[in-house]
């Protein structure tokens, strides 16, 4: 679905990413997993291109992603940033309604759709569409962000640590929703974070970054049996128990 | 304080068609040079210097020079078109300034979402970046309101019809009420301006329609309230009314309201007096045809239109010289008044009489350590020069300042040698007295009334009604006339109603 080949970004002297390719199958869910600097938000954006490649090439459902104007591949593709981004002027149901609106589907639609999709992310319609962003609380917010990105039904994806600014508990209920929203909805995501339990959790695979560059891809379990060095290896071994232990959790469900 | 009340309205709305014209220029133009400017820096920056630049030009300074640059491309150069046009520069920046301001300082990660949820650089603008900069644009424009309806009252020098003609004239005519009802009037169309911006503001910023529509109701009843008169102007159709100037001092005003009676009594038709006009401004007006008749003085007009800075040996010559070029101007003398308002060098009587001062030579002794006070005009004119030079005379210093002022500060003490104008009425009030130019260092100013083209060419009847003023009106007439406003409070139109009674009650 989503296939980045070579893709090379500099920033004058600074390399982001360097030679980086990627595959990502249809329905599936991709952890980038990465400290800060490792390139992975940057290898992200180049998917919609909020970051053009300097070589390289990005594709899209078999397209190059440079064959249509950038905003129109957008609206193709759902995006929760890593700082919330709801626009402060526009409530609730517009921010979510904002995609399908620059569609220019017809207004009844869009009610529907952000009524729909309100219920999915499990706020209440009629108490949160009318509200402004400034009124919600962190989770809510980035439950919106979520809303919004899934607003004009893309088959793909993006999320830039979504979560990375919650409390543990509400993280943790976010990572649920989410995980039953890719299930549900059968999306190919692509899932930027900084945390290994976060993405032993969510990520049907991981692409650890570091660097600039990919280390390594592959399940988590793959990843912890035969870690491509020691600092694989670390960074896995430890939280793979935590992890197993959320996943029977998340598995009995609420 | 009648006549006061009743000519408000008319000026009331002067200065708000004035003030709304120009701030809905400002908007129009700087709210897009202000997206322009955050679009492309390198063409933003030099636009706000600019403007900026031209923030610090003063505004009555910036007024002005709308009159020589618009007489320059051949536009009507006095009167509303330089008012609104100085106005209209002046409301630019804030705006400007604001406009790019809101604009550049929306937090980047909105932008990027902006782009992220898939909007081209126009839908950003449209949906994200002007709703979130409107509140600062509309602080903008508001302070732009407040400036401008604050500055109109600079427009009454130029000859644009605005609340500065009770401040001007106010203060000219010591009309204390003048003023006020001048001050209070420009003040509290200002808050007015401000409050029905600021609901746009409310609205825009709570999402309210019902304050935009209030705002906006508002400010259209006002433009509409502003245009009436224009409107019932045009209605009214026939000629355009005559127009007599008036340079910002007592006897201008009472003249221009003489010259003006006549004019109605000869034509029937209306005619309206243009007052505290600068001096150029009401010359140049004349020649052009925008102002019909005013009343000048032959040392003046010497230096203006000829440019001569000495002092004639002959009287009658000079005044014949200043006719010929009058003429080749297309502009008549319609009379000579009968008196001279010349420059006279004045000090308090107790103070010459103690001294032993009769002639101005005599304060060559005293003058290194006396300030001179003197008009605006008066110390970079040929005139002043001419004094010094003949008599010798140092002073401490020289301080200009308006010349309602002047007399007080001889009683102040703030200047201890003024130069008035000897028909001043105040040289008597303040206990004033000039000393003798006995050695001719200061030309001739002998009054007269001037006739623009279109009284010389379609109101030959009107010429020959202000012919009779000639000889009509002598130094002594005139300090009466004077003195009847400064110092007995009376209106200048009750004084000019009351001198053309008597005058056709004369043989």
């Amino acid at each position: 679905m989503i296939a980045l080949e070579r893709v090379r970004k500099v920033h004058g002297e600074v390399v982001a990413i360097d030679e980086v390719s990627l595959a990502v199958a249809e329905g599936e869910l991709l952890v980038l997993l990465g400290g800060s600097g490792s390139g992975k938000t940057t290898a992200l954006k180049t998917i919609n291109r909020l970051v053009e490649p300097t070589s390289g090439r990005v594709s899209l459902a078999g397209e190059d992603v440079r064959s249509m104007p950038a905003p129109l591949l957008r609206r193709r593709v759902g995006y929760v940033f890593q700082r919330l981004g709801l626009f402060p002027h526009m409530t609730v149901a517009e921010n979510i309604g904002v995609t399908p609106a620059l569609l220019g589907w017809p207004r009844a639609r869009i009610e529907a759709r952000v009524d729909e999709l309100l219920e999915l992310v499990e706020l209440e319609p009629a108490s949160f569409r009318g509200r402004s962003p400034a009124a919600l609380s962190g989770g809510q917010a980035q439950r919106v962000a979520v809303a919004r990105a899934l607003a004009a039904e893309p088959r793909v994806m993006l999320l830039d640590e979504p979560f990375g600014a919650l409390d543990s508990r509400t993280r943790a209920r976010l990572q649920a929703a989410l995980a039953k929203i890719h299930r549900r909805l059968g999306l190919t995501i692509v899932f930027v974070t900084h945390d290994v339990v976060e993405a032993l959790l969510l990520g049907d695979r991981i692409a650890v970054m570091r660097a600039g560059r990919i280390i390594q891809v592959g399940r988590g379990r793959e990843l912890a049996q035969a870690p491509a060095d020691d600092e694989v290896r670390a960074l896995l071994t430890e939280p793979l128990e935590q992890a197993a232990a959320a996943r029977a959790r998340l598995a009995e469900g609420p | 304080m009648n006549e006061l009340l009743a000519a408000l309205p008319t000026y009331l709305a002067a200065h708000l068609q004035l003030s709304l014209a120009a701030l809905a220029g400002g908007v129009v133009v700087s709210v897009p040079l202000g997206v322009l400017a955050t679009r492309r820096p390198r063409a933003g920056r030099p636009l706000l210097a600019v403007a900026s630049a031209l923030q610090t030009v003063p505004s009555l300074a910036l007024l002005a020079f709308m009159v020589p640059a618009l007489a320059a491309v051949g536009a009507p150069s006095i009167g509303w078109l330089p008012a609104v046009l100085g106005l209209f520069v002046y409301s630019l920046l804030p705006i400007l300034h604001n406009t790019t301001v809101g604009l550049s300082t929306i937090d980047p990660a909105i932008l990027e979402a902006a782009d992220g949820v898939g909007m081209d650089a126009r839908e950003r603008l449209r949906r994200v970046e002007l709703p979130l900069a409107l509140p600062l644009i509309i602080a903008g424009i508001r302070t732009a309101a407040v400036w401008t309806v604050g500055t109109a009252t600079l427009a009454t020098p130029v000859g644009a019809k605005s609340l500065g003609y009770f401040i001007f004239g106010g203060l000219q005519t010591r009309n204390y009420a003048a003023i006020l009802v001048g001050c209070a009037a420009a003040a509290a169309l200002a808050l007015l301006l401000d409050g029905l911006v600021h609901l746009l503001e409310l609205g825009a910023r709570r999402r309210r329609r019902g304050l935009v529509v209030a705002g906006l109701v508002g400010l259209v009843g006002l433009a509409i309230a502003a245009s009436l008169p224009t409107l019932r102007q045009a209605a009214r159709g026939g000629p355009r009314p005559l127009v007599v100037g008036a340079k910002p001092f007592t006897e201008q005003y009472v003249l221009s309201r003489i010259v003006a009676g006549v004019l109605e009594r000869a034509t029937g038709l209306p005619a309206t007096t243009l007052d505290s006009l600068g001096s150029t401004v009401v010359f140049d007006g004349l020649r052009s045809g925008e102002i019909d008749a005013y009343v000048d003085y032959v040392g003046t007009l010497r230096a203006v239109i000829l440019g001569r800075t000495d002092v004639p040996r002959d009287r009658a010559a000079a005044t014949r010289e200043v006719r010929e070029a009058l003429a080749r101007e297309g502009i008549a003398v319609a009379a000579e008044l009968g008196f001279e308002n010349t420059y006279v060098v004045a000090l308090p009587r107790a103070q010459a009489e103690a001294l032993g001062l009769e002639q101005i030579g005599d304060l060559a002794r005293h003058a290194p350590g006396w300030t001179v006070g003197g008009d605006y005009e008066l110390f970079h004119r040929p005139e002043w020069q001419a004094v010094v030079a003949t008599y010798g005379l140092r002073f401490a210093s020289e301080r200009s300042m308006d010349p309602s002022l002047l007399f007080e500060a001889t009683r102040s003490g703030e200047v201890q040698v003024i130069l008035g104008y000897s028909t001043d009425g105040r040289l008597d009030a303040y206990e004033l007295v000039p000393l003798v130019d006995d050695r001719a260092a200061l030309p001739p100013y002998d009054a007269l009334v001037l006739a623009g083209p279109r009284l010389v060419h379609e109101y030959p009847a009107a010429l020959q009604a202000l012919q009779a003023l000639a000889g009509r009106i002598d130094a002594a007439q005139m300090r009466r006339l004077n003195a009847a406003v400064d110092r007995d409070g009376l209106a200048p139109a009750a004084v000019a109603a009351g001198f053309l009674r008597e005058l056709d009650a004369r043989p």
